[in-house]
């Protein structure tokens, strides 16, 4: 039983790890463009085919390294093309917009790369198991959970230890005054957005090691990933980060009383959180 | 002709088009049952297009409720009693009931926040009804079931076998609930809607209670929404969790929007072309869901206003 409980709380808290890797990229783009970015789900998909496609290459290592700066160069190219339009408008025109681009990226996957399920190799070493007791602590589950954090850090460092991270936090305040000192905003939102999609793009080519290699892949996370972002508190990104670990450890817990209310206890939570405290966990008070 | 006689004389024009319309759609290339979807699916749209174009509130859940209604009918009908009243009142009242619970919580938001919350909570419908397999049967949807003739006591209407009978019943239903909404609109309440759209916070500095109304505009919203639903089910004989997923709600507000979401009519043009564009493009390729996506881009990028919303704008400049 205590196993059981462990297995599902560390499923949890990698499933948790995932969510909070995608919504931190969702969170990024909301605060400083206000666009809800529905094709952040398909990103990952890309991601995760890149990777697929360099491993034999480049290896599992060189791929980890790539895939995702190059996912984040598409990522950036489609906010010069089609998102930086939308700015300033009805968030209504960006979600529509992204909506569709959600649907092409999946079609588009399937296109390139069929609709079946690939295999998908990791390092053999990362199989094995580390502990004969908990015969379910693989190296690849530790080594998740270790990358995502990895990457968390190195994003917060970004944020406050960069000038291009002290840009991006001020223009979340106020991207107008921020405008007005002579800061380029229009360029900070295009490298804004690029690392938004350079998280959906690790996320993705670690998924795709967990979860199978599909071109829905990225709709299992997508949602959770809405439900981190608004039970953290929107505006938040430590919130977000909290918000996603949150959902993946309560779905874990569920899982071993409940198997089939896993999904549902997100929902709940989300639901709990909007009667008591309408902003989120850590959200600013009057931002939305 | 001035500005009133117009509109009477559109709205005329839609009328006796809907009325022929088993009539001269097979003549040009079209058939009975795309009018009916049509009609249907029209009706989602402007019931969205209460909350969306004359409230102002974005929704991008509005599948849940339109499913809700459809599951409704479908069960009503498999595991309870085989009459089609019935069942459409079972199904309007699950999607009522079920927004006007989850109303309260979302109310108070705005903007991002209120569309992230209607997709989120929308999505908790679609997996009870992925995973409650034994009574929604998952994602086979719910077969072995179809709808039953209207039985008047004088007269019976075999709306199951003869297309033109449903496509009358299902007008009937919407020029019903068209006429409700356009009564609703042009009330006092309604008046006070377009106020919240226009300018919340002066709205609320005149005493309005702002965060009821939105409440009231959803709920009537999702409940035009949940009786197309339920004639949705109807028409397909089927039901399936994919009726209440978050793209469904995506086609529903790109309808509004090609269509015009500040016209009353707009969301029905919309429809009409994005319903025909489906039926077209979906017989000569698999690759629907691409034109799909690069439908929505082209839309937002080039018809922002809708096709109403560049003719209105003409006339009156």
């Amino acid at each position: 039983m205590v196993q059981l409980i462990l297995f599902n709380v560390l499923n949890g808290l990698i499933i948790g790890a995932f969510y909070a890797l995608m919504a931190l990229g969702l969170s990024l783009i909301l605060n400083l463009s206000g666009v809800i970015n529905f094709a952040h789900g398909g990103f990952l998909a890309i991601g995760a085919y890149l990777a697929y496609t360099l491993i034999p290459y480049v290896g599992f290592w060189g791929a980890l390294l790539a895939a995702p700066f190059l996912t984040a160069f598409i990522g950036i190219l489609v906010e010069r093309v089609l998102i930086r339009r939308l700015y300033g408008r009805d968030p209504l025109y960006s979600l529509l917009l992204t909506f569709g681009l959600a649907f092409m990226i999946e079609d588009g996957t399937r296109f390139i790369w069929g609709a079946d399920s690939l295999p998908y190799q990791i390092p053999g070493w990362l199989q094995n198991t580390l502990s004969s007791q908990l015969f379910f602590l693989t190296g690849y589950r530790v080594f998740m959970v270790v990358l995502v954090a990895v990457a968390v850090l190195g994003l917060f460092l970004i944020l406050t230890r960069t000038r291009l991270g002290l840009r991006i936090r001020a223009g979340t305040l106020d991207l107008e005054t921020l405008s007005v000192l002579g800061v380029n905003v229009r360029i900070l939102r295009n490298l804004n957005f690029g690392l938004g999609i350079y998280m959906a793009g690790l996320a993705g080519v670690l998924a795709a090691g967990m979860l199978g290699l599909q071109p829905t892949i990225g709709d299992s996370l997508i949602m959770p990933s809405f439900v981190a972002i608004i039970v953290g508190g929107l505006g938040s990104l430590p919130g977000t980060l909290v918000g996603g670990l949150l959902i993946g450890v309560a779905s874990g817990v569920t899982t071993v009383f409940l198997p089939s209310a896993s999904e549902a206890v997100m929902y709940v939570l989300m639901a709990v959180v909007l009667l008591i405290r309408p902003r989120g966990l850590l959200g600013e008070e009057g931002r939305f | 002709m001035d500005l009133v006689s117009r509109r009477r004389a559109g709205d005329a024009a839609i009328w006796l088009l809907l009325v022929s319309a088993p009539y001269w759609l097979t003549h040009v290339g079209g058939y009975v049952e795309l009018g009916t979807r049509v009609l249907i699916l029209a009706l989602a749209a402007m019931a969205l297009n209460f909350l969306l174009g004359f409230t102002g509130v974005l929704s991008f859940g509005h599948a849940a409720y339109f499913g809700l209604g459809a599951y409704g009918v479908a069960m009503t009908i498999k595991y309870l009693i085989a009459s089609t009243p019935l069942a459409i009142l079972v199904g309007v009242a699950a999607g009522t009931a079920a927004a006007a619970v989850v109303g309260p919580l979302i109310a108070r938001l705005r903007g991002v926040y209120f569309a992230m919350c209607t997709i989120a909570f929308g999505q908790v419908f679609y997996y009870i009804a992925f995973q409650w397999r034994s009574v929604t049967r998952g994602d086979d949807g719910l077969t072995a079931w179809h709808r039953m003739p209207l039985d008047f006591g004088f007269a019976e209407l075999d709306i199951l076998n003869n297309n033109k009978a449903f496509y009358y019943m299902v007008l009937v239903v919407f020029a019903a609930a068209v006429a409700a909404m356009a009564f609703l609109l042009r009330s006092p309440f309604g008046r006070t809607l377009l106020a919240i759209r226009e300018n919340e916070r002066r709205a609320r500095f005149l005493g309005i209670p702002v965060d009821r109304h939105i409440w009231l505009s959803w709920v009537i919203s999702c409940f035009f929404v949940s009786i197309a639903g339920a004639l949705y089910a109807l028409m397909n004989d089927f039901v399936d969790p994919r009726a209440l997923r978050w793209d469904q709600s995506g086609n529903f507000v790109i309808m509004a929007v090609l269509g015009g979401m500040r016209s009353f009519w707009g969301p029905l043009i919309g429809a009409a072309i994005f319903l025909v564009l489906e039926d077209y493009i979906s017989s000569h390729t698999d690759n629907w869901m691409s034109f799909v996506g690069l439908f929505f881009v082209l839309v937002v990028l080039f018809f922002p206003r809708g096709i109403l919303g560049i003719i209105g704008r003409r006339a009156v400049s």
